[in-house]
């Protein structure tokens, strides 16, 4: 056994080449299935990180069509009153479209949208300076705003935004709060935002309808219940379910997660492609070389190699090859792994799965398509081995 | 003659005999008993009968030379006594084993443990050193590694290459080859030394060494065969057996030989 293992590498070591050509196939597959896996887990991580940063606890409702049936502010809160086992905060959402201008800098990015006084609480949101919009800015629809730091720097460029006045399609705001960086302040980030009373963004908007709110739950263990509560209330109103629209963010992480995971397997699947044709690669070269080999096999059978034997040296070759290929594939794929990672923009470490797995199967490749050329040598006639040149 | 030289030899060596042989053979059983042995080749619609009824016993310790024509039969018969094949018809006794029938695996264990090759071609492999060349029957036989280097030293001492373990095949000239083809034969202890045109690819003078060296091994109670084309080889050993179109047409003393030549 050892002394096959020593044969294995010493045929190895003699056709340096035609080994490294024959392992390059498994090279690629090996560092492509850990270099897709850990991307995609880096990839998912990032998401689902992004998401628990947005709040997993939210619940959103959205109207689809504000003409027939609606539901309004005062409905809301009374349901968030009586619901308070489950809900801990609501706020309607304006999403309003329009042009930041302030002197001669203007900014049309900024996502400017109506909330009410808890969004601040519902988005985790903190401010530097100033204060949130309050209730009493939205009863008596007073023309404030707080608005993100990007926006602050864009449009104030350095100096105190507060108290300084915001114009939003030709109309004056106040500023009476900034937020803190949240995003690395870029433009069209979670920090290119405005925030208004949602009691001015309707006007802002031109329709006096709020359509979408956002719920957080007291308790993420009771998502479920929470939301079926809230689908049933709003069936209560609507007596159609087509008009509206209740999703959790945990929901959709869940369903970003499965779509991840099936574009996991899919780009595995690829490599695995590779795997296979670089199996029949391995395979390809061990015949040629049972053939180049057949004097060897020839005499080692006359004298005394068994069939056994010979099976045992071939496919001991062919399995070294493939798990030196897999050797080397792991050791690119863990070093593409974070230097692609960084150059995508986030944090990929190579996965322990995949590379546990990827070398399985790469020494396996090696020994399953190693089979047929061994046996094939193993079943040569010494007479007929010995005659050849 | 042949007889007395058997009944010598079987007198030293102790083994086993089988009771059947020993009644057909009167007491000594021969090393090498060949019974009608027929191979038989399909070639289309025609059958080419390479061995065509060969009957022959060798006895231990016996110097024979094996010479006939290409397409005599020679290298088919050298065939089936080396056990690297069956005859299609008649029966084998190498050693008191019944080879005829044999599987394969049980024929390669057969040439491992009974029968030293030396081949027209040597049959060195290229990428191995003397010592590794001259092991391979005792890995196949599983022979622990430190006795195998040292009875692998010791064989390649006998053909006075020891101090060359290190080099590589080709780094020798054609007799010093033949010679370590030898010392992989003598490793094992065999109990027949089979040559096939030992040489065949030497010049005159490596030719005289390597004979000579056969004939050594003989003297000091090898059963050797040799197998050749070459009258004036064939009339080195003690024993002719010549063979023509399959059949055995002389086998007898050496000097019976060489007064029909």
């Amino acid at each position: 056994m050892s002394q096959s293992f020593r044969l294995a590498l010493k045929s190895i070591a003699s056709s340096k080449m035609r080994s490294f050509l024959t392992m390059l196939g498994i090279i690629i597959g090996v560092a492509s299935v850990i270099l897709l896996v850990s991307l995609m887990q880096g990839m998912t991580n990032y998401i689902s990180d992004s998401f628990s940063d947005l709040g997993t606890d939210q619940v959103s409702v959205s109207v689809t069509n504000t003409d027939t049936r609606n539901v309004d502010v005062d409905t809301m809160y009374e349901f968030l009153e009586e619901q308070q086992d489950l809900f801990a905060a609501m706020s309607p959402t304006v999403s309003v479209g329009g042009t930041l201008k302030n002197g001669t800098e203007s900014s049309t990015t900024a996502s400017i949208s109506g909330v009410g006084e808890d969004y601040l609480n519902i988005q985790a949101l903190e401010l530097s300076m100033g204060r949130f919009i309050q209730y009493s800015d939205i009863l008596s629809r007073q023309k404030v705003c707080v608005i993100g730091s990007y926006v602050a720097q864009e449009l104030f460029a350095g100096e105190s935004a507060l108290n300084q006045t915001l114009k939003i399609n030709g109309e004056a705001y106040t500023v009476v709060g900034v937020l803190q960086e949240k995003a690395d302040s870029e433009e069209g980030s979670s920090d290119d935002c405005v925030y208004l009373p949602y009691s001015v963004a309707t006007k802002l908007s031109f329709s006096a309808d709020i359509s979408s709110y956002v719920f957080t739950v007291k308790n993420t263990d009771y998502m479920e219940q929470a939301k079926s509560v809230l689908e049933d209330y709003l069936y209560g109103i609507f007596m159609n379910e087509d008009l509206y629209n209740v999703t959790s963010l945990s929901e959709m992480l869940e369903m970003v997660t499965s779509m991840t995971d099936m574009m996991t397997m899919l780009l595995v699947g690829i490599a695995a492609i590779s795997l296979l044709v670089a199996g029949i690669g391995i395979m390809n070269i061990m015949l040629v070389s049972v053939t180049e080999r057949t004097r060897e096999i020839g005499i080692r059978k006359s004298l005394g190699a068994k069939r056994r034997t010979i099976l045992q040296q071939f496919v001991i070759e062919a399995g070294v090859t493939s798990s030196l290929g897999g050797i080397a594939g792991i050791v690119i794929g863990c070093i593409l792994t974070p230097l692609t990672g960084n150059l995508i923009g986030f944090e990929s470490t190579p996965s322990i799965s995949a590379i546990l797995v990827s070398f399985g199967v790469s020494a396996g490749i090696g020994i399953i398509f190693g089979y047929m050329p061994a046996r094939r040598a193993a079943n040569l006639n010494p007479i007929d081995a010995l005659r050849s040149e | 003659m042949a007889a007395c030289l058997a009944v010598a030899a079987v007198a030293a060596a102790d083994r086993e005999v089988d009771s059947k042989m020993a009644q057909t053979h009167t007491g000594t059983q021969p090393l090498i008993s060949l019974q009608n042995i027929y191979k038989i080749y399909q070639m289309g619609d025609m059958e080419v009968r390479a061995n065509d009824g060969i009957s022959l016993d060798i006895y231990r310790g016996e110097f024979v030379s094996i010479v006939g024509k290409s397409g005599s039969g020679k290298s088919t018969i050298m065939n089936i006594i080396g056990a690297l094949d069956v005859p299609t018809e008649g029966k084998y006794i190498l050693n008191g084993q019944d080879v005829s029938e044999m599987e394969d695996d049980s024929l390669a264990e057969i040439r491992n443990k009974t029968i030293g090759f030396v081949f027209q071609q040597y049959n060195l492999l290229p990428k191995q050193n003397l010592l590794e060349n001259v092991e391979l029957p005792l890995i196949y036989a599983g022979v622990g590694k430190k006795e195998r280097t040292e009875r692998s030293l010791e064989s390649l001492e006998r053909v006075g290459l020891r101090d060359k373990w290190r080099y590589m095949p080709q780094q020798l000239s054609g007799g010093q080859q033949q010679r370590v083809s030898i010392a992989r034969a003598l490793v094992g202890n065999p109990s027949l030394i089979l040559a096939d045109e030992p040489t065949g690819a030497l010049d005159s003078k490596t030719g005289r060494e390597v004979l000579d060296f056969l004939k050594q091994l003989h003297e000091e109670g090898n059963t050797v065969v040799i197998i050749t084309h070459d009258n004036s080889i064939a009339v080195e050993a003690e024993r002719v057996v010549k063979i023509s179109d399959g059949k055995i047409i002389f086998d007898g003393d050496v000097k019976a030989y060489e007064s029909i030549l």
